[in-house]
C-alpha cells in the first residue's frame, strides 16, 4: 500500500529506468524515436514520476480584493460547513496580504498547500496517512488518518486543516469527513482528468491570469519556461523543501 | 447422571427453539436494484467481494493515481442510489438494507457522498484572514 521511500533504492530504479528508455526518448521503431511528452495520467496508467505538478503565483497580478480562487476552491472540494468558532473551518487556499513595514509595499497572495518535494507532513505522519504521489501532489489518505494533527503542526505553511463536524454535503470526487486532516490537492480529481485546478481556472476567469499551473518537469510547459525566465521564490526556501507553488514578486 | 443428562438436553433443546424462532423473526433485508445495466460482476460475487473490489481500488486510485477502473464507489451509487430518496443510505437504501441486517457498520459515508449527482455548493471563504507564514515581502 506505501510506497517505498528510500532514496537511494528509488534513485536506483529511477536511474535504471532512464537507462532503458533511453533518456526520455521512446523509440517507436529502429532509428525512429518519440520524445515523450509528459501528461496527465491516462486511464490505468496512475501517477508518473515524470511529472512534477508545480503552481507559479505572480503576486503582481493578484488582487488583494480578489478571492477567486478561494470561492473556486469550496465550491469545488464541497467545503460549506459554518463553525461556531471559525478558527477552525477549513481553509484548502486562503488569501493573506503581506505589508513591508519599512517601505509599506503590500502585496496579496493565496497560501495552500505547497507540494514539497520532501514534505514534513508526510515524514511526521505515524499511520503513513500522510503521502506524496510520484507525480508530486501530496494528499492525505482519509482510510488511513487517524486525526493525530502531527501533520498540522510539522507544516511550516499552516497548510492544513482538521475537520472538527459531520459532514453531509461532499462532493462525490472529493471525499472528506470529520476526525481527519485535509488539504489541497491541486484538485487531482481534475488534474487527472487533464484540467487545471479549480483556483487557477477561476483566477484566470477573473481575468487576473495570477496563477499558472503545469507540469515542472517539462521544459516545454509554460510554467518551466517561466520560472527559467524571471524571478521566483519559494517560501521559506531555507528548509530546502523544494516546495511545487513558486511566488514571483515577494 | 440421569438427573443431569436431562438437564442438559432440555437446556440444548431450548436454545435450538428458540434460535429458529428468532432466525424466522429476523425479516430479510429488501434490496432493490434500481439500476437497469449490468453490474461490474455477478451477484453472488459482488456480495462476497465489494469491500475487497473497493478496498484494493481505494488504494490504487489514491495513492497511485490510477484512476478508471471498473470498481469505484462513485460507480455503486450512480446505479444503486434509490430512485425516491436519491440515496443509497437510508431504511431501504441498497447498502444500508443488508448492512442494518448483518450488523456491518459501513463506514464509507462519513466522508464519501451517498447520493446519485450530487453537486456541493460550497461557501464563499474568509479573505485576508490569517497571518502570514514565515513570508516576509
Amino acid at each position: 500500500m506505501t510506497e517505498p521511500n528510500d532514496k537511494s533504492r528509488r534513485g536506483f530504479l529511477g536511474a535504471a529506468a532512464v537507462g532503458a528508455a533511453g533518456l526520455g526518448v521512446a523509440a517507436i521503431a529502429p532509428g525512429l524515436h518519440l520524445i515523450e511528452v509528459s501528461q496527465a495520467s491516462a486511464p490505468g496508467k496512475g501517477a508518473s514520476s515524470k511529472v512534477r505538478w508545480g503552481m507559479l503565483i505572480d503576486t503582481t497580478k493578484c488582487a488583494s480584493d480578489c478571492n477567486a480562487c478561494v470561492k473556486a476552491c469550496n465550491s469545488e472540494n464541497g467545503i460549506s460547513e459554518v463553525l461556531k468558532d471559525p478558527r477552525q473551518a477549513s481553509q484548502w487556499i486562503r488569501k493573506i496580504d503581506l505589508k513591508d513595514a519599512k517601505s509599506g509595499i503590500t502585496h496579496s497572495l493565496p497560501m495552500m498547500c505547497q507540494h514539497c518535494e520532501h514534505p514534513p507532513c508526510v515524514d511526521v505522519c505515524p499511520t503513513h496517512a500522510s503521502m506524496k504521489r510520484a507525480d508530486g501532489i501530496v494528499l492525505v489518505d482519509r482510510h488511513t488518518c487517524i486525526g493525530c494533527r502531527y501533520c498540522m503542526l510539522a507544516c511550516p505553511y499552516k497548510a492544513r486543516s482538521f475537520v472538527h463536524m459531520t459532514l453531509t454535503e461532499q462532493n462525490p470526487e472529493v471525499p472528506r469527513g470529520q476526525g481527519c486532516v485535509e488539504s489541497c490537492t491541486f484538485c487531482v480529481h481534475r488534474v487527472d482528468k487533464g484540467q487545471i485546478p479549480a483556483c487557477v481556472e477561476a483566477c484566470a476567469n477573473a481575468e487576473h491570469n495570477a496563477m499558472l499551473f503545469g507540469d515542472l518537469n517539462d521544459p516545454n510547459s509554460a510554467i518551466a519556461q517561466r520560472i527559467a525566465e524571471v524571478k521566483t521564490t519559494q517560501v521559506r526556501a531555507d528548509l530546502k523543501l523544494n516546495v511545487g507553488v513558486r511566488y514571483q514578486g515577494i | 447422571m440421569v438427573r443431569l443428562l436431562a438437564l442438559m438436553a432440555f437446556l440444548i433443546m431450548g436454545a435450538v427453539a428458540s434460535f429458529a424462532t428468532h432466525a424466522a423473526g429476523v425479516p430479510k433485508p429488501m434490496v432493490k436494484i434500481e439500476g437497469s445495466g449490468q453490474c461490474i460482476a455477478a451477484a453472488e460475487e459482488m456480495r462476497l467481494n465489494h469491500m475487497n473490489m473497493l478496498g484494493h481500488q481505494r488504494d490504487r486510485s489514491l495513492r497511485q493515481g490510477i484512476r478508471g477502473e471498473k470498481a469505484s464507489l462513485i460507480g455503486c451509487v450512480d446505479c444503486h442510489a434509490s430512485k425516491s430518496t436519491g440515496s443509497v443510505l437510508g431504511k431501504d437504501g441498497f447498502c444500508e438494507s443488508c448492512h442494518a441486517f448483518s450488523a456491518v457498520k459501513v463506514d464509507c459515508w462519513q466522508c464519501h457522498q451517498p447520493k446519485a449527482n450530487f453537486k456541493a455548493t460550497g461557501t464563499a471563504g474568509a479573505v485576508g484572514a490569517a497571518g502570514a507564514v514565515g513570508a516576509k515581502p
